[in-house]
C-alpha cells in the first residue's frame, strides 16, 4: 500500500477523454516520475491529485485518506506540497518572508489570529526559516523582492518554502521549465539532497529526461490520458511502447 | 390583479434606464475591460444635454414693441426667443414643445465626443492597471463632471417636460376589462420603454450582424486571441466605449420628463446599475438587460402598500438584498459565463 | 519596549509629540495677520482631522494590506455615530460607554457584512459593500427613524432618562463629557501674538488616534500583518502554503470595522448630533481617497491623507471670490480677473471638484500618495539610485 494511491480515475473534458482509468501507487520516501508527451493528462493527474480538479470516477487517496473535494489548504495541512509550472510566491514581499509564511503555517495549522504578536520574537520560526534559506544558498538575498528575483530563484524559493513544512508528499509540476542547464543541475542536487534526507515522496512531472532519470525510482509514462508503462528507469529507457508513444507524436 | 399590472408597467421606465445603462456599463467591461464608476455621469450628461438644449431654445433678444405700452406709458420690452424670430411663431413654438426627442439629436453628437475624449484621454492608460485603480480614476472623474454640471446648471433638478401631445395618460385597465382608472399609464413612460427596447435591439442587431460587431462579441469571448490576430483593437475600443457613452446618454435626455434632472442623478442610478451589472452576471449582455428590467418591476413591486405592510421599508433595499441573495447563490450572476473577473 | 522595535518606537514617540503639540505647531502665523486664515490649530478641526485619521488608519488595514477595495465603510461610522447617540440619551453624557458600543456595534456589523462580501473577491466584494452601505443608508433614512430620527438626525434631548446621571435640572441638554471634563473646555494661551487653544475634546480624540495607530503599527509587524499581505500578494499560493485566507481577511474586515465604529462614535461624541448621510457611498469614496492619497499601504499614509484632506476642505470652504482678488491683486486687472474666474469654481462651494481633480490626479500619476511623493523628492536630492529597487517589503515606507 503507496502513501499515495490512485485507483480507477476518469476525468472527461466535454467530449475529450483527459484521464481514462489511471491506477497508480506511489511507495513512500520514494521519487516518482510521470512523463508523457504533451496533452497525455499529465497536469490533469496533478490537479486531480490535489483537490483542485474532481475527477469524474475513481479516488485519490493520501495516508489512507480522500484528498477528492478538500480545499487547497486542507489538503497542504495534511502533509501535501505543490511546486507550480510557474512558480508562485509572493512578489510583493521579501524572500524572507516568503519562508516565514509557511513556517508559521506548518507551526499554527491553517489560521491563528496573531494580530499583537511579533515577528522578532518568534525566534524558532526565524532560526527554521534562516536555516532554509541557507540550504538554498539564498540568505543574501533574504532583503530583496521576491518578485525581482530571476527565474531561477524564484524556483529555489518556492521549493524552499514548500520544504520548510517537512511536506510528506512534495508534487513537482516540471521543476525546471524554462531553466539554464546550470539552474537545471542546482536543481537536481538540491532535489537529490533532500532525498538523501529521507522521509519524502516526491512526485514530479517532468519533460527532461536528465532530470528524470537523474532522480527517480520509479517512473509511469502516461499517452493519452492512460498509464502506458510503469517500470524502474533502466527498463523505461528502451522500452519500445514508450519509443512509440513519443516518436508517435513527434511523426504529427 | 389590476395593482400587479400597473405596478409592473410603473417598473418598465425605471428598468428600461436600468437596462440602458447596465448595457453600457456590460459593454465597456466586456470589451475594454475597464470597470467605468463613471457611467452613470455619461446618463446624466444627457439628460443635461436635453437640459442644454431647452435653454438655448429659450435664449431671446430684447426688443421694443412699440405697439404696447406697460403701465407707465412707456414702449414695452419683450423678450422675443431668437428661434421665433427665425423661424416664425408657430415652428418656434412646436421645436419647444419637442425639445426632449429633439435634443437625441444633440445628445448622440455631443456624446460621443465625450466618450472618445474619455477613453482617448483616460481610460486607454487604465487598460493595464488593477480594476481598484480603474474603479478609483473613473469614480474621480465622476466627481468632477457632477460637480461641474453643478457649477453650471445649479443643484436643484430642473423640470424638462415632454412633448404636450405625451403629457396625458392611457388608460390601459379599460382595455384589459378592468374598471376605469384602475391602470393609468403616462404616454411618455411608454414611450421611453420603447425608445430603450428600440436601442437594445438596434445595439444586439448591430453585435450580431455588422462584423464589426463580430469582432467585438469574439473580443467579450476571449479577449486575448482577438488582439493576436492582428485586428486593430484601439480604434473599436474606441468606437465601443462612444456607443456605450451615446446608449447611456440618449437613455439621460429620454429620461428627462420622467424624473427632472440634478446633478446627482448619475451616481444614484450608477449604484443601482453595478448592482443590475452583477446580478445579470458580468459580461453578459442579455444578463444585463434581463436584470435591468427584472430588478425595476421587482422595486416596483415592493413599493406596493399591501407589501409594505408586511415588510417595511423593503421597497428601500430590495434591489440590494436581491443582488446579495443572487451573488451569494449564483456567484456568476443569473446569465454570467465563467471566467470573467474570477480571480 | 511595547512590542516595537527600535526605529518604530522612534516613529510613534514623534507621533505622539506631533498630536500633543498640534494646538501649537498648526498655528504658526499671528492673530489678525493675513496668513492666519490658514492656521489649522482650532479645535474644531483638529479633532475633526483625529477622528478621520483613525477611520483611514483603519480601512487601511484591510484595504492597504489585503488589496480589498470596501465602498462601505461609511456604514460603520453611521453604526457607531448612532450607538454613541443612544447611550448619551440611555444612560450618561459621558462618552466612554458610547465609545464602547460604538467600537462594539461597528465590529458586530462588520462581522455580518464581512462574512457575506467575503465569499466574493475583486470588485463583486466592492459592489457588495456598496449594496450593504447604501442598505443601510436608505433604512436609516426611512424605516429605521425611531432609531436613526431619519432625516432630522439623532441627538440627546433634556427629556432623554440618561440613567446614571445625576437628575438634570438646569433646562438644557447636558455637557458631552468624559468624567465630568467637558469636550468644549478649552484652555486657551496668549502667546507670541498667537492664540492657541487646548481642547478636552481634541486631546481625546488625539490620545485615541494615537493609541489607534499604536495597536495598527503592531498589526502591521504581526506575522498576522504579513499573512494580509501576502494575500493581497498571492492568495493562490497562500491557500496552497496551508491557511485558511477567510477568517484572516474577516478579522482584518472586522477590525477596520471597529476603527470606523470607533470614528463615527468620536464624531457623535464632539458633536452630538448623527446622520444618516454620513452613511451615503460618498462618505465611503472619502476614506479611499485619504487612504491612497496619503499612500495605500504605508503606516503614515493615511493619517497625512486625512490631515490634507480635512485641512485643505476647511481652508478652501473658506476662500471666496474676495480673498482670490486680494491675493491677486498685484497682477493687472486682467490678469486678476483670469486668475479669479480660474480658481472661482474649486473654492468656495467647489471643494468636491477639488477633491474630484485631487483623486484623479493622485490616482494617474502618484498611485503611491503623498509618500511615494516624498520618497520621489527625497531620492532626487540623494541622487543616488536605489541598486534594489523598492525598499523592502517587511518595512513599509513610513
Amino acid at each position: 500500500m503507496g502513501i499515495l494511491e490512485v485507483k480507477g480515475v476518469n476525468k472527461r473534458f466535454g467530449g475529450l477523454q483527459a484521464l481514462g482509468n489511471v491506477n497508480l501507487s506511489v511507495t513512500e520516501n520514494t521519487v516518482h516520475a510521470i512523463i508523457g508527451p504533451n496533452g497525455a493528462g499529465k497536469s490533469t493527474l496533478l490537479n486531480c491529485l490535489v483537490g483542485k480538479l474532481i475527477p469524474d470516477t475513481g479516488s485519490v487517496l493520501f495516508d489512507g485518506q480522500s484528498v477528492l473535494g478538500r480545499k487547497p489548504h486542507e489538503i497542504n495541512q495534511m502533509g501535501i506540497s505543490r511546486v507550480f509550472q510557474t512558480p508562485e510566491i509572493f512578489a510583493d514581499l521579501s524572500v524572507f518572508e516568503n519562508v516565514l509564511i509557511p513556517c508559521f503555517a506548518k507551526r499554527d495549522g491553517a489560521y491563528r489570529l496573531h494580530a499583537f504578536e511579533t515577528i522578532a520574537a518568534e525566534t524558532d520560526i526565524l532560526g527554521k526559516a534562516e536555516k532554509m534559506l541557507r540550504d538554498v544558498n539564498m540568505w543574501d538575498k533574504r532583503e530583496m523582492h521576491a518578485g525581482a528575483l530571476s527565474r531561477g530563484d524564484k524556483r529555489r524559493l518556492e521549493m524552499a518554502m514548500c520544504l520548510s513544512q517537512s511536506p510528506k508528499l512534495l508534487l513537482l509540476d516540471e521543476p525546471t521549465a524554462g531553466m539554464a542547464r546550470a539552474d537545471t543541475n542546482n536543481t537536481i542536487d538540491l532535489l537529490k539532497e533532500i532525498k538523501s534526507r529521507g522521509n519524502i515522496t516526491m512526485v514530479i512531472i517532468e519533460h527532461d529526461m536528465h532530470v528524470v532519470f537523474s532522480l527517480a525510482d520509479r517512473i509511469t509514462v502516461l499517452a493519452q490520458g492512460s498509464p502506458l508503462v510503469e517500470d524502474v528507469p533502466e527498463n523505461i529507457k528502451g522500452h519500445p511502447k514508450v519509443k512509440e508513444a513519443y516518436l508517435g507524436e513527434a511523426a504529427h | 390583479m389590476d395593482a400587479l399590472i400597473l405596478q409592473t408597467l410603473n417598473g418598465l421606465d425605471k428598468g428600461s434606464a436600468y437596462a440602458l445603462i447596465a448595457l453600457g456599463l456590460t459593454i465597456i467591461f466586456g470589451t475594454l475591460g475597464v470597470v467605468n464608476f463613471a457611467h452613470g455621469t455619461l446618463f446624466m450628461l444627457g439628460a443635461f444635454c436635453a437640459v442644454t438644449l431647452q435653454r438655448i431654445i429659450g435664449i431671446s433678444e430684447t426688443i421694443i414693441d412699440p405697439t404696447k405700452k406697460d403701465f407707465l406709458g412707456n414702449p414695452l420690452k419683450v423678450e422675443v426667443p431668437y428661434l421665433q424670430a427665425w423661424f416664425g411663431h408657430d415652428t418656434a413654438a412646436a421645436i419647444t414643445n419637442w425639445s426632449v426627442p429633439l435634443s437625441l439629436l444633440l445628445t448622440v453628437p455631443v456624446m460621443v465626443g465625450i466618450g472618445v475624449v474619455m477613453e482617448r484621454g483616460l481610460i486607454k492608460h487604465f487598460y493595464k492597471r488593477s480594476h481598484a485603480d480603474q474603479i478609483l480614476v473613473t469614480f474621480g472623474l465622476a466627481i468632477v463632471l457632477q460637480e461641474v454640471i453643478k457649477h453650471f446648471f445649479g443643484a436643484n433638478p430642473i423640470p424638462t417636460p415632454a412633448p404636450a401631445e405625451f403629457a396625458g395618460s392611457i388608460d390601459f385597465g379599460t382595455m384589459l376589462g378592468f374598471p376605469p382608472n384602475a391602470i393609468v399609464y403616462p404616454y411618455w413612460r411608454m414611450i421611453y420603454f420603447l425608445f430603450s427596447l428600440f436601442v437594445i435591439g438596434g445595439v444586439f442587431a448591430f453585435l450580431q450582424f455588422t462584423t464589426f460587431g463580430m469582432v467585438v462579441r469574439a473580443g467579450m469571448a476571449d479577449r486575448e486571441t482577438v488582439g493576436l490576430l492582428g485586428i486593430n483593437i484601439d480604434r473599436r475600443f474606441t468606437f465601443m466605449f462612444g456607443l456605450a457613452a451615446v446608449v447611456a446618454g440618449t437613455a439621460g435626455a429620454m429620461y428627462t420628463p420622467i424624473n427632472s434632472p440634478n446633478f446627482h442623478m448619475g451616481m444614484d442610478f450608477l449604484v443601482l446599475s453595478f448592482v443590475v451589472v452583477v446580478v445579470g452576471g458580468m459580461g453578459s449582455l442579455p444578463g444585463a438587460v434581463l436584470s435591468g428590467f427584472l430588478l425595476g418591476i421587482l422595486e416596483s413591486y415592493a413599493s406596493m402598500n399591501w407589501i409594505k405592510d408586511i415588510i417595511p421599508g423593503i421597497d428601500q433595499i430590495i434591489i440590494y438584498v436581491i443582488a446579495i441573495v443572487v451573488l451569494l447563490t449564483r456567484p456568476r450572476g443569473l446569465m454570467g459565463r465563467k471566467g470573467v473577473m474570477e480571480d | 519596549m511595547l512590542g516595537l522595535g527600535k526605529k518604530d518606537l522612534m516613529f510613534l514617540l514623534i507621533v505622539v509629540l506631533l498630536t500633543l503639540t498640534a494646538p501649537i505647531l498648526l498655528n504658526p502665523f499671528p492673530e489678525g495677520s493675513a496668513m492666519a486664515q490658514f492656521n489649522a490649530g482650532y479645535p474644531d478641526l483638529m479633532q475633526r482631522i483625529a477622528i478621520f485619521a483613525i477611520f483611514a488608519v483603519g480601512f487601511n488595514i484591510l484595504f492597504g494590506l489585503t488589496g480589498y477595495l470596501s465602498f462601505g465603510h461609511a456604514a460603520f461610522i453611521g453604526v457607531g455615530s448612532y450607538a454613541m447617540v443612544w447611550m448619551m440619551k440611555l444612560l450618561t453624557m459621558n462618552i466612554l460607554p458610547g465609545l464602547i458600543l460604538s467600537i462594539v456595534m461597528g465590529g458586530l456589523f462588520a462581522v455580518v457584512i464581512g462574512y457575506v462580501s467575503l465569499r466574493r473577491s475583486g470588485i463583486y466584494f466592492s459592489i457588495l459593500t456598496l449594496a450593504f452601505a447604501q442598505m443601510c443608508f436608505n433604512m436609516a433614512y426611512s424605516v429605521l427613524t425611531p432609531i436613526t430620527g431619519g432625516e432630522n438626525g439623532l441627538g440627546p434631548q433634556i427629556a432623554d432618562p440618561r440613567i446614571l446621571d445625576a437628575v438634570n435640572t438646569s433646562g438644557s441638554v447636558p455637557e458631552v463629557n468624559l468624567f465630568g471634563l467637558s469636550m468644549r473646555a478649552t484652555y486657551k494661551m496668549d502667546l507670541w501674538g498667537r492664540l492657541f487653544q487646548f481642547n478636552a475634546g481634541y486631546y481625546v480624540c488625539g490620545i485615541l488616534s494615537v493609541l489607534m495607530f499604536y495597536l495598527a503599527l503592531r498589526i502591521f509587524r504581526s506575522p498576522f500583518g504579513m499573512m494580509l499581505r501576502a494575500i493581497k500578494s498571492n492568495q493562490h499560493r497562500l491557500n496552497y502554503t496551508g491557511l485558511n485566507s477567510k477568517p484572516y481577511m474577516l478579522a482584518a474586515f472586522v477590525i477596520s470595522g471597529m476603527y470606523a465604529g470607533l470614528a463615527g462614535g468620536l464624531m457623535a461624541a464632539m458633536d452630538p448630533l448623527a446622520g444618516a448621510d454620513r452613511m451615503q457611498w460618498s462618505a465611503s469614496g472619502e476614506v479611499v481617497l485619504m487612504v491612497i492619497l496619503g499612500g495605500v499601504g504605508t503606516m503614515l499614509g493615511p493619517v497625512l491623507g486625512a490631515g490634507f484632506i480635512k485641512y485643505f476642505e476647511n481652508i478652501f470652504s473658506k476662500i471666496n471670490d474676495s480673498v482670490l482678488h486680494d491675493w491677486f491683486s498685484i497682477f493687472p486687472k486682467w490678469l486678476e480677473n483670469l486668475l479669479v474666474g480660474i480658481l472661482h469654481p474649486f473654492v468656495g462651494q467647489g471643494w468636491n471638484l477639488t477633491l474630484g481633480v485631487l483623486f484623479m490626479l493622485v490616482v494617474i500619476f502618484l498611485p503611491g500618495g503623498l509618500i511615494e511623493g516624498g520618497q520621489r523628492i527625497g531620492r532626487l536630492f540623494r541622487r543616488k539610485p536605489d541598486a534594489k529597487g523598492p525598499a523592502p517589503a517587511s518595512t513599509p515606507a513610513e
